[in-house]
């Protein structure tokens, strides 16, 4: 009875004074953290703001606000044809990048052969490399390609999606890869004693332990190709224009909010499939 | 079920040797405990009896057929692993009946049988429950339910208990030797703990370095240790370094022991503590004068180390049980450690 009722009390002395002691020290942390959305988030918001602003030449404060921009943009032939092909590249681009992707993180983490450290190392090297020079690279592999097999490649559907795959495996090795490293062997070794084979144990044990490092790499494979200017610049031909390349190219000659319009539409679809995917997988506990 | 033989085994990474010249007999339904201190290939020998690792050498033989060729999931034995390893994207009721969707067990049968494994470790309750919602005694019950729904013809178990606190620990293992009795399982329980083994098994094997070191009924292996590493492996015991002297032992510093079996080339002699009383007076069999260097109380039994006159010392348990009132044996005090000749174990080297 003593003792407990000194505890509480002890307890009850204690809390104040520590929650008490540093006030600065928590109001700077919050400070902090403010700051940093702030930071981060600053030029979305301001994107989005701008899109409504009536003036055509950027105004401050602006005369007033409008949806006109976001009709403009919608009856702009080059975005609409730009959003569509992006959209086709970047789906097709993730799916074969994570389906590669899933199988080269196979191989090194569960295969030690010579060279798989260097395989591992090659295949997160996009990642380093500037998407010019990436770009420019493949550009002349393709014209030596073409030259080789006589037949188009640079300009092409195929060639543009071939070089977003390789834009999009690095994030597949590098996430299932350390998915992978993290599961139990014995799970998959539990498997195949109750008389899975190695390949029906992979596809209903192992495979579905990795659905949501999968989920969150093909998410990141298709931001990453979709967003992509760089390395598409050399990349595409005449009528197949991604929409970052339209972006671009409007800027060119114009700089109305027509373009805040088009990047704020672009925001909204990326945060929603961000959202979307959360519901299914948490993100956050694989990247 | 089935009787297992393994005969020869053998098992090299490289240039080090895991297990070397394992060969072993067990009978259908007996529970067999390989026990070792870590590293001395149990596991590697239970993970080739269960296919996971391809021998070097040897074969091993479930029932009448010979399984060395086979690959894991065509040998059709039981595994439990030391964590869990359930499989986390699906329910309890989900993990048990994997096993049997892969052996094409009827859907209308499948039911059935997963009610009954999972009413013999009381979980049909939490059926629909995921692994993550479990607690550790729960999770290596369902992984026991799930092991033997297929109906294995051995029940393999790798330290199945070494991730549960003490008191489940006892629980559990209680719990599979009822079930293993009751199911007549061949069973091959890996484990390092001693008591473990001792409580649960119908034999052991005690490994160290990649062989047998002995086989045998538990009392058997603590009563009758074949050799040093046995001896001192399980449970505690004194030796005393020497030779034999016509029917007694004499140890390095000239103490003479009574012993029963004067085996020729003997260079140890051991007695377990719990054989050595400590008395005022010399009686029968050996007396060792010696002074108490410490007591140690340990609940139910009293540790005392004594230190002989010769300069050895010789730890005696005593079972806490005396009547109140009796005086304690106290640090300092004189005694006559006292064993009989029969209790006394020699060894080679």
């Amino acid at each position: 009875m003593a003792t407990s009722a000194t505890t509480g009390a002890d307890a009850d002395v204690h809390a104040p004074v520590r929650r008490g002691r540093f006030p600065w020290a928590r109001c700077l942390h919050s400070t902090f953290v403010g700051l940093m959305y702030f930071f981060m988030l600053c030029p979305l918001i301001f994107v989005v703001w701008l899109s409504f602003f009536e003036d055509a030449i950027l105004y401050f404060p602006p005369s007033g606000y409008t949806l006109q921009w976001y009709v403009k943009a919608w009856a702009n032939d080059a975005f609409a044809n730009g959003f569509v092909f992006s959209l086709q590249v970047a789906v097709l681009a993730a799916i074969c990048g994570v389906v590669l992707g899933v199988l080269a993180a196979l191989g090194i983490v569960r295969y030690r052969f010579a060279g798989s450290r260097a395989a591992n190392t090659l295949l997160l090297s996009p990642l380093l490399i500037p998407g010019i020079v990436a770009g420019i690279a493949i550009y002349l592999a393709y014209l030596a390609a073409e030259n080789f097999l006589d037949m188009d490649i640079v300009g092409t559907y195929g060639g543009l999606v071939i070089a977003h795959v390789c834009l999009t495996i690095p994030w597949t090795v590098r996430l299932v890869s350390a998915s992978m490293a993290g599961l139990d062997p014995s799970i998959e070794e539990a498997a195949r004693n109750l008389g899975a084979s190695g390949r029906v144990a992979f596809l209903r044990i192992t495979l579905p332990m990795l659905r949501p490092a999968i989920v969150a790499a093909a998410l990141f494979s298709f931001v990453v190709s979709f967003e992509n200017l760089e390395l598409s610049l050399s990349l595409v031909g005449p009528g197949r224009t991604t929409l970052p390349i339209a972006i671009m190219q409007y800027l060119e000659f114009n700089l109305d909010p027509t373009i805040a319009a088009v990047a704020s539409v672009q925001i909204l679809l990326l945060g929603i499939i961000m959202l979307v995917t959360d519901r299914f997988v948490k993100l956050s506990q694989v990247v | 079920m089935a009787k297992v033989s393994i005969e020869r085994l053998k098992k090299q990474f490289g240039g080090s040797v895991a297990v070397s010249d394992f060969s072993l007999d067990i009978a259908d339904g007996e529970l067999v405990a390989f026990l070792g201190p870590s590293g001395c290939g149990k596991t590697t020998t239970l993970r080739m009896i269960a296919g996971f690792i391809e021998p070097t050498a040897g074969t091993i033989r479930i029932g009448d057929v010979d399984v060395t060729p086979l690959p894991v999931h065509k040998r059709n034995t039981g595994m439990v692993f030391q964590r869990y390893a359930l499989f986390p994207h699906m329910t309890v009721a989900e993990n048990v009946s994997f096993g049997l969707e892969m052996h094409k067990v009827p859907a209308a049968e499948r039911d059935a049988r997963i009610r009954t494994v999972l009413d013999m470790v009381r979980m049909t309750q939490l059926r629909d429950r995921y692994p993550r919602q479990l607690s550790g005694g729960q999770q290596q019950r369902v992984a026991i339910a799930r092991a033997l729904a297929i109906q294995p013809k051995v029940f393999l178990l790798d330290e199945p208990l070494s991730n549960l606190d003490a008191k489940l620990r006892v629980e559990v293992r209680e719990e599979i030797r009822a079930l293993q009795q009751r199911l007549g399982l061949t069973t091959i329980f890996v484990t390092h703990d001693q008591e473990e083994a001792l409580a649960i098994a119908d034999r052991m094997a005690i490994m160290h370095d990649g062989k047998v070191q002995q086989v045998g009924a538990p009392q058997t292996l603590y009563e009758q240790p074949a050799n040093l590493f046995v001896a001192d492996f399980l449970g505690k015991m004194n030796f005393f370094r020497g030779a034999p002297d016509g029917a007694a032992f004499v140890t390095e510093r000239g103490t003479r022991i009574a012993a029963q079996s004067g085996a020729g080339g003997a260079r140890h002699l051991g007695v377990r503590p719990e054989r050595v009383r400590l008395a005022a007076q010399p009686g029968d069999g050996n007396a060792l004068p010696g002074t108490v260097e410490s007591a140690v109380y340990l609940g139910s039994l009293l540790e005392v180390r004594v230190q002989l006159d010769s300069g050895e010392t010789v730890s005696s348990q005593v079972a806490n049980g005396a009547p109140r009132g009796q005086a304690p044996i106290g640090t300092g005090s004189r005694v006559y450690a006292c064993f009989e000749p029969a209790d006394c174990v020699l060894f080679a080297e």
